[in-house]
């Protein structure tokens, strides 16, 4: 039982099944890996199959061009406001719903097969959808990170809170613990490790969720540099944004694993 | 339900002077959903100061009529009262101690073995010195500020007796402590409750499925039946646990009394 940390049940969505496997593994082969990848990438852009398709240090060079002329970061300026609300909102009111999903019958009867729907439903298609009832502003692409990340963190905190060990809710009953010690000593701690997968999974379809409203709706921060430089041909600099958005996600994520260690995780500090 | 023929069941243990039930049970039945009858007509004292077990196959509901004493399970029909008055759900007088332990493992030792007092909301620091002595008191001084993954089952389990002690509970309710703990570290931890015993003059009723287990410590074994789970019948060893606890084991009246008690049980498990 000690080992709860472990979550086996966490339910992916599209994009985070990719940065999850990126997670257990040990630095040394995350880099190997990379490496590899990162060579077969410069080998197959060297033999030409496709001439829209750069090397790699063609497209670090690109890269590295929009660092130092500043676009890059204006971009990201743009990318960041609807990304960071979308997810403030969804990490709100999803953990919420999770909780109470979890803890009530009733709640869970009403929500839950709203956000079951919203995590099977391909959100892409819905995005014009938004588009014509919320315009082409800022509200739209909030909701577009919302709708991907939203049913993944509530998902996964329900499961969280229904699968705290009943003897640990037994044991708080039975010495008396009130309802409310009950939930916050022993149901969200114990239903922490669990929730804060689905959170990182959430922050990643994030990522993907705003990407998607910034190609589709219309061509902002980090899609207008995917878009502009693909219609100017510029194919190095386009798949250098890709990458950077690649990038900045696993980064923040990971981030994310790091700060919930250190805040949230005692007995794993000194591990 | 009486077994007029044993020679071991003789009179009282020298503990209790005169026995006083601290908990009684009257006709506790218990029916789960599907009309499974866990529990049958269950008439039974428990007397202070005394260490009893229940003893049986599994399916007997033994865990559950420990349960129902602890106030987490209701019995569908009967009652149970704990000094005289009857119980409505789980109370101070009732400690638990879990087979699967039941400690946070985001929580020190100390904290866990604090957290009865914790929800009880006695203040840090006298609830982390009444801790402290327990954990000291149940062989894990030194452990304190460990989290439950660095520690052995039995040690885990300790924490979780330490837990239990540290409410000062007239009642320690013990579901099957020892299961998940191995064998040779389950003997030695036989050994310290025994000893733990003659300090804290506390009423135990310990859940069990080992023979061997039941009569090396109790004063009294109450065998159940299985499906549904019925009083079969209740033994009282007599014997001396103030010497050498390796000794016990080779008493000849505890080996008479396990064999006795296993050609009892096995018409269940055949």
């Amino acid at each position: 039982m000690a080992n709860t940390q472990t979550d086996p049940g966490v339910i992916p969505g599209p994009t985070s099944r990719a940065f999850d496997m990126l997670g257990g593994t040990p630095l040394i082969w995350r880099m190997a890996s990379l490496a590899l990848f990162f060579a077969i990438w410069e080998i197959a852009g060297r033999t030409n199959f496709n001439w829209a398709f750069p090397t790699f240090l063609e497209t670090m060079a690109a890269l590295w061009e929009m660092l130092a002329n500043g676009s890059m970061f204006s971009a990201y300026g743009r990318t960041l406001e609807p990304l960071v609300i979308g997810l403030v909102i969804s990490l709100g009111i999803g953990v919420s719903a999770g909780v109470l999903m979890g803890l009530r019958r009733d709640v869970e009867w009403i929500t839950l097969p709203v956000f079951i729907t919203m995590q099977a439903a391909p959100m892409a298609a819905l995005i014009p959808l938004i588009t014509f009832v919320y315009g082409i502003g800022l509200t739209s692409k909030v909701l577009a990170v919302c709708m991907l990340a939203m049913p993944v963190i509530a998902i996964n905190s329900y499961k969280a809170v229904r699968n705290v060990p009943p003897s640990l809710v037994d044991m708080s009953q039975s010495f008396m613990g009130s309802r409310r010690q009950q939930v916050f000593k022993i149901i969200l701690p114990a239903a922490s490790p669990m929730m804060f997968a689905g959170i990182r999974l959430g922050v990643a379809e994030g990522f993907s969720g705003v990407v998607l409203a910034e190609l589709l709706i219309t061509p902002t921060g980090i899609g207008d540099l995917i878009t502009f430089n693909r219609s100017v041909a510029k194919f190095a600099h386009m798949y250098a944004a890709i990458f950077s958005i690649v990038a900045f996600a696993v980064i923040a994520v990971s981030l994310l694993h790091r700060v919930e260690t250190s805040l949230f995780r005692p007995e794993k500090r000194g591990a | 339900m009486n077994m007029p023929s044993t020679l071991h069941s003789t009179e009282r243990s020298p503990v209790a002077t005169t026995p006083e039930a601290v908990i009684e049970v009257r006709g506790v039945h218990k029916v789960y959903a599907g009309n499974i009858t866990a529990l049958q007509n269950i008439d039974l004292d428990f007397n202070r100061g005394e260490m009893t077990s229940l003893l049986g196959p599994s399916g007997c509901g033994k865990t559950t009529l420990l349960k129902i004493i602890a106030g987490l399970l209701k019995p569908t029909k009967g009652d149970v009262a704990v000094n005289g008055r009857p119980v409505a759900g789980p109370g101070p007088e009732r400690a638990f101690v879990f087979q699967d332990f039941a400690l946070m493992p985001w929580a020190s030792v100390l904290r866990n073995a604090a957290f009865g007092l914790e929800l009880q909301g006695v203040g840090k620091s006298e609830r982390e010195d009444r801790a402290r002595h327990y954990v000291n008191e149940v062989g894990l001084s030194g452990f304190e500020d460990k989290y439950p993954h660095e520690l052995s089952g039995g040690m885990r389990q300790r924490v979780g007796l330490a837990r239990a002690l540290a409410v000062d509970a007239d009642v320690l309710l013990m579901d099957e402590p020892f299961s998940a703990v191995d064998e040779q570290t389950r003997r030695k931890f036989q050994e310290d409750l025994i000893r733990l015993r003659e300090i804290e003059k506390k009423t135990f009723i310990l859940v069990t499925h080992s023979i061997e287990e039941a009569v090396y410590l109790s004063d009294r074994i109450v065998l159940l039946s299985p499906r549904p789970g019925r009083l079969n019948k209740i033994v009282t060893p007599e014997i001396d646990r103030s010497g050498d606890p390796d000794l016990i084991r080779r008493n000849p009246e505890y080996l008479d009394l396990i064999d006795d008690i296993w050609s009892g049980l096995r018409a269940y498990v055949e």
